[in-house]
C-alpha cells in the first residue's frame, strides 16, 4: 500500500473533524511548556506548591499569559487551543479532584449529570460528527 | 524455539484498575465489563500459560513527558516500576522483564529495519497494568514476564496501522527465531472507540468497534489499510489507540481465529473491547 507523504494534505483532515484537536506538531510545539507544567503536577510537593499560589506557580514557567489564564480559568478547551494535550491536562484536573467524566464534561457545555446520562445511554452517536464538510 | 502462542485485544480504561483495586468489581456499574473477562482468566490459568508477553501499549504522560517521543520503544529492563500517576502508583506488583527475549528482538528488529528505542529503565501505567489485571485478577506476583512495548499514540502523527501489523510481522520472526523453549503471546491494548477532549467527547461507535474485531479474525489484513483520519472520525480522537492492536494481529501471521469476545459501552467514557485469537495454520 501507499505511505501517506503529504504531511499538509495529512493534516488539513483533521480540521474537517467537529469539536476536535488533534495533538499535531504545531500544537505540541505551542503547548510545549504549558504540558510540562502539567506533568509538573505529578509530584506531590509541586502539587502543594500549585495549590497554595497557583498565580506563582504558573510564572515559573515561560508559558503565554493566555495559557496561564486558561489554566487559572480551567478552561479545558482555551487550553486545547493552545496547545495542551489531555493526557498532560488530566494532571490538573486531578489535582483538583476531579474525575476524567467530571473534567471530560466541561468541555462539552453538559453538564456532568446530562454528560453521564449520555455514556451510560451508549454514548455520543458518530451520526453528524464525522466531518464538517460532509455533514455527516 | 519460541513461539506466539496466542493474541488478546483489551481496552486498557483506567477506571477498571480503580475499580479492581477499590474492590468494586461486583458493582453493577462495574459488573458487566469484568464478568467478560471471567472466560480469559480461567483460560490463562489452566491452558494458555504463557511465559512472556509482549504488551504493547501506550504511555499516558506518565513516563514519558514531551521531552523524548518515541514511536516504538521496547523494554529490555530486568523489571519494571508502577508510575504514580497523580495519586499513588497502582498497588500491584512490579513487572519482572524477559531481558534476553527483549534484546533478542530488539537486535531483530534494528537488523529487520525497524528502528526501536531500547529502554532499560521505565515506570509503566495504566495502559500495561491495567490489561494484567483483567487476565491475572488479584496476584502477589504477575504469574508472566513482560516485555514492554510502548507506542507513541498521543503526538500525532502516531505510526500507521500498516506499519503497526507490518512490525507484528517482524516481531513474529524474531520470536521464532529465539532458540529457548518459551510460550509467547503478544496483547495489543488500548481503545475501542472513546474521546476525551473537545466538545465531540464521548463519542461511541459499536457499529465500528465490532467491525473492527470481526476483522481481526480470519485471513482478511483489511485493517491495516484504515487511515488515522477513519480512527479519528468514527471512533474519535482516543480511538487511535487501536493501531496497537494491530501489531498483536500482525505478529499472528496469516490467520486466526477467535476463541473469546467481548464488548461493553460504556466504561467511564469509553467502549470496552476484548477478544482472544489463536493463530491457524
Amino acid at each position: 500500500m501507499t505511505a501517506i507523504t503529504d504531511v499538509a494534505a495529512y493534516l488539513a483532515e483533521f480540521d474537517d473533524i467537529p469539536g476536535t484537536r488533534v495533538f499535531t506538531a504545531k500544537r505540541a510545539r505551542a503547548g510545549y511548556h504549558l504540558n510540562q507544567f502539567a506533568m509538573s503536577l505529578m509530584k506531590p510537593e509541586n502539587r502543594e506548591r500549585f495549590k497554595a499560589d497557583e498565580r506563582a506557580y504558573l510564572d515559573e514557567w515561560p508559558m503565554s499569559e493566555a495559557q496561564k489564564q486558561g489554566l487559572l480559568d480551567r478552561d479545558y478547551n482555551r487550553l486545547l487551543d493552545l496547545g495542551g494535550n489531555v493526557y498532560f491536562l488530566a494532571k490538573v484536573f486531578s489535582t483538583d479532584g476531579l474525575s476524567f467524566v467530571q473534567a471530560v464534561s466541561t468541555m462539552t457545555g453538559m453538564s456532568v449529570e446530562d454528560y453521564q446520562a449520555m455514556m451510560v445511554a451508549g454514548g455520543r452517536s458518530a451520526k453528524g460528527a464525522r466531518s464538517i464538510r460532509d455533514k455527516n | 524455539m519460541a513461539r506466539i502462542t496466542a493474541g488478546i485485544g483489551c481496552s486498557h480504561i483506567p477506571v477498571l484498575g480503580f475499580a479492581h483495586d477499590h474492590k468494586k468489581t461486583q458493582e453493577p456499574i462495574f459488573k458487566p465489563a469484568f464478568d467478560g473477562f471471567d472466560w480469559t482468566r480461567q483460560w490463562m490459568k489452566e491452558d494458555a500459560k504463557p511465559d512472556v508477553v509482549i504488551l504493547v501499549y501506550n504511555d499516558h504522560a506518565s513516563f514519558f513527558d514531551m521531552k523524548v517521543i518515541p514511536t516504538f520503544a521496547i523494554g529490555c529492563g530486568e523489571r519494571f516500576g508502577i508510575c504514580d500517576e497523580g495519586f499513588g502508583p497502582r498497588p500491584v506488583p512490579e513487572v519482572e522483564g524477559s531481558p534476553d527475549l527483549a534484546w533478542h528482538i530488539a537486535q531483530s528488529l534494528v537488523l529487520d529495519e525497524f528502528d526501536m528505542t531500547i529502554v532499560n529503565e521505565m515506570d509503566v501505567d495504566h495502559g500495561l497494568t491495567v490489561p494484567l489485571t483483567m487476565m491475572y485478577g488479584e496476584v502477589d506476583k504477575w504469574p508472566v514476564k513482560v516485555i514492554p512495548l510502548a507506542v507513541n499514540v498521543v503526538t500525532y502523527p502516531p505510526p500507521s496501522g500498516n506499519r503497526c501489523w507490518a512490525l507484528g510481522e517482524a516481531i513474529a520472526r524474531a520470536v521464532a527465531s529465539f532458540p529457548e523453549d518459551l510460550n509467547v503471546q503478544v496483547w495489543g491494548t488500548g481503545g475501542m472507540s472513546h474521546q476525551l477532549q473537545g466538545p465531540r467527547a464521548g463519542l461511541i461507535n459499536a457499529e465500528w468497534d465490532n467491525r473492527f474485531l470481526d476483522g481481526l479474525t480470519g485471513d482478511s489484513d483489511t485493517l491495516r489499510t484504515i487511515q488515522h483520519v477513519e480512527y479519528l472520525r468514527e471512533t474519535g480522537s482516543e480511538g487511535i489507540e487501536m493501531v496497537m492492536w494491530l501489531i498483536m494481529r500482525g505478529a499472528l501471521g496469516k490467520s486466526t481465529r477467535a476463541i473469546h469476545r467481548h464488548y461493553h459501552v460504556p466504561v467511564s467514557n469509553t467502549a470496552l473491547g476484548h477478544i482472544v485469537l489463536e493463530p491457524v495454520g
